[in-house]
């Protein structure tokens, strides 16, 4: 009872990162609240998911095993959250702000009229006081995020009613193993209790789910371009860039939406969040929503033909020249240092 | 099959994506004045889905519901100049200070009184980027809601097919009506202004812009009554008081902050081979590449 309750996504068997990442975070914040870290996982084949799991530091895994289960729609999933929360009454829902969690997310916190914060950046414990009711609230979850277009940072409450329900991006938590030896206990959910034949009504005839080509959080080097690359041809010189420093191409928005590069590389409030050793912003200008998903990199380069671009008051070097004329020199002067 | 009776759920927002210097002020917060209200990009996409399922299905009508402030209107009168047939314009001071799920119970029991065949939504609003509105209005109306549609792709005995754009894929799917969809900015484009629709509800006002404008030279609430864009308050909709505003709304807002950048010390190189060699040496040294 008023636990932590992760909802755990599945991909081809596998629990979701984004859902790792929560549990990471819902362990530093069970800790503060003493109170339990919990998991719950929808699927099917889910048999021994709970070994994945454990290590994060989860107590209590329930687990929704059925072959209606999987792939994922709405009601079945929204119908057995809604009846577990009712039971167990947790404090605090966490959901990955993906296609899954955005969709359920709203549909649950509906039903149970509970608040819910989309696309949190930071999730911490504090205390509030309601002047109007002189109400004091303890350890109430502070959720975190940008709003208006990443013009400002809002921090939202949930003073009243329960759970406090947030969702979060991938790639903005840390995921982190606690204890690898760390063994909680499964409860199995008695599926039939919450299930009945409407929630069946939307079925799936076609699906073509791709797993992602492109590993761009676990990569070292992060090679980025913006609108000011210009042209196709240019981020050809990013690849390659990337490809002899081992590295992955990321992008702003700019660059996506003119068609230089796929969505998949998109970073910043509404791409992924990467903190990379190295950070190589190409023809980036750094507004807010692109530098919120890269400023944490160890070390940030910059090169830009605007020496007052504001991304070069975060970068650590601002090299003051244009995308085709550096690029090649930079690949150029490493492979003449490394021979 | 009979013609489908289509509610579109639009918004009037603040242009976040075009924010100028002077859209934030000295204490950090958000100058509205400053920014252009726009139509919801999302809800153009919503509103074609709309239309196209108008164009395809004889008899069926389209119109838009918004909840806002007496400008807010202005969407109806671009919905319909688009192709929509009408609209209704939710407004009333108990609404303000909303969040989503009291915006949505406000929505919703709106539409309990516009008996839509299908409700389609915009994915989410530029101002609050939640996405939540859709399925909370699917929730409290007991409806199926099917969320980031790419396309409708038809109709037939009471199912629609829709495709789905997701992360990593698409998915197609199928459900009974009545129903919610939300759609995506990946789906196609509005179509632009109609020059026979722009003539035809130039003239379409609200109960409250007639009595604020001094437009006289035509009397539609007399002439032209279908010109007359219906406003609903808290009590046309039958709604619980205690369930909107900031009363309804079960999060608040505790602090807002302005986003500021600390400056690093940067090193400025030029972008001769010179520099770049001896940048090239550094990092390899410190072994943050090679
Ligand atoms: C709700 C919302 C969410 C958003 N989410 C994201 C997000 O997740 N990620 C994101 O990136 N953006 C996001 N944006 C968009 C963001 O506000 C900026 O518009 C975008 O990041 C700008 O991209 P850019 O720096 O590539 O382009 P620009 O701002 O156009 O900058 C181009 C830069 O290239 C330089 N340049 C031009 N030519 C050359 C050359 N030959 N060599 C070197 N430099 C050159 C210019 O000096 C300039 O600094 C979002 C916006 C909104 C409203
Ligand atoms: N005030 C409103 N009036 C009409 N539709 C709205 C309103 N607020 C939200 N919506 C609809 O709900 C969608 C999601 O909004 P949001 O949850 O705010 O991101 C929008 O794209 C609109 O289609």
């Amino acid at each position: 009872m008023n636990n932590i309750i992760v909802y755990c996504e599945i991909e081809d068997g596998k629990v979701a990162d984004v859902s790792l990442e929560l549990l990471t975070k819902g362990r530093s914040l069970a800790n503060e609240l003493k109170c339990k870290l919990e998991a719950l996982v929808i699927g099917s084949d889910l048999n021994g998911i709970e070994k994945t799991l454990y290590p994060f530091g989860v107590d209590t895994v329930f687990l929704a095993n059925d072959t209606r289960l999987y792939p994922y729609v709405t009601a079945p999933h929204a119908a057995i959250m809604i009846g577990l929360f009712k039971e167990e009454k947790p404090q605090v829902a966490l959901l990955g702000a993906t296609s899954i969690g955005r969709d359920l997310g709203p549909k649950v916190s509906s039903a149970l009229h509970s608040g819910l914060t989309a696309d949190c950046t930071s999730l911490v414990i504090g205390d509030h006081y309601e002047k109007k009711t002189d109400t004091k609230y303890d350890q109430l979850l502070y959720q975190i995020r940008p709003a208006f277009g990443g013009n400002i940072i809002a921090t939202i409450i949930n003073p009243d009613c329960r759970p406090q329900m947030a969702t979060v991006r991938e790639g903005v938590m840390k995921k982190e193993i606690m204890d690898a030896n760390y063994v909680g206990e499964i409860k199995n959910i008695e599926v039939d209790k919450y299930l009945a034949p409407e929630h069946f009504a939307v079925k799936i005839i076609e699906r073509h789910i791709e797993a992602s080509k492109i590993n761009m959080k676990g990569a070292p080097v992060v090679v980025a371009g913006g609108y000011g690359v210009g042209s196709k041809e240019n981020f050809d010189l990013l690849y390659q860039l990337a490809e002899v420093l081992g590295g992955e191409v990321g992008a702003s928005r700019a660059a996506v939406d003119a068609g230089l590069v796929e969505h998949d590389r998109q970073i910043g409030q509404t791409g992924l969040t990467v903190r990379p050793r190295l950070y190589i912003a190409c023809g980036i200008s750094g507004q807010i929503q692109h530098t919120a998903g890269m400023e944490e990199s160890a070390m940030i380069i910059s090169i830009n033909n605007d020496i007052n671009a504001p991304i070069n008051k975060i970068a650590d070097y601002a090299i003051h020249g244009k995308v085709e004329d550096v690029i090649p020199k930079m690949i150029k002067h490493y492979k003449a240092n490394t021979k | 099959m009979k013609g489908l009776k289509i509610v579109v759920l639009a918004k009037q927002v603040p242009d976040t994506r075009n924010v100028g210097k002077d859209a934030m002020k000295a204490d950090g917060t958000v100058n509205r004045a400053a920014l252009a209200a726009i139509f919801n990009p999302e809800d153009l996409n919503a509103l074609e889905q709309a239309l196209r399922l108008k164009d395809k299905y004889e008899g069926s009508t389209v119109s838009i519901l918004t909840m806002g402030p007496s400008r807010a209107a202005e969407i109806i009168r671009e919905g319909m100049y688009r192709g929509a047939d009408g609209g209704v314009l939710l407004t009333d001071r108990l609404f303000a200070g909303s969040d989503t799920l009291a915006t949505s119970y406000a929505i919703s029991q709106a539409l309990k009184k516009m008996e839509a065949d299908i409700i389609i939504a915009g994915r989410q609003a530029i101002d609050g980027d939640t996405a939540q509105v859709g399925p909370q209005v699917a929730d409290k109306l007991g409806l199926t809601q099917i969320t980031y549609a790419e396309e409708i792709i038809g109709i037939k005995e009471n199912v629609i097919t829709v495709k789905r754009r997701l992360e990593r894929g698409v998915e197609v799917v199928e459900g009974p009506l009545p129903l919610v969809v939300t759609v995506n900015a990946s789906a196609p484009e509005c179509r632009s202004r109609n020059a026979k629709a722009l003539l035809k509800f130039k003239h379409a006002r609200t109960a409250t812009e007639l009595q604020d404008t001094s437009e006289d030279y035509i009397d539609i609430k007399n002439d032209r009554p279908e010109l007359v864009i219906p406003e609903w308050s808290v009590v046309d909709v039958d709604a619980d008081p205690k369930e909107l505003g900031l009363s309804g709304s079960p999060t608040k807002v505790k602090k807002i902050e302005n986003v500021v950048f600390t400056a690093k010390e940067s090193k400025v190189l030029s972008d001769n081979d010179e520099d770049i060699n001896e940048l090239m040496r550094t990092l390899i040294e410190s072994h943050t590449i090679g």
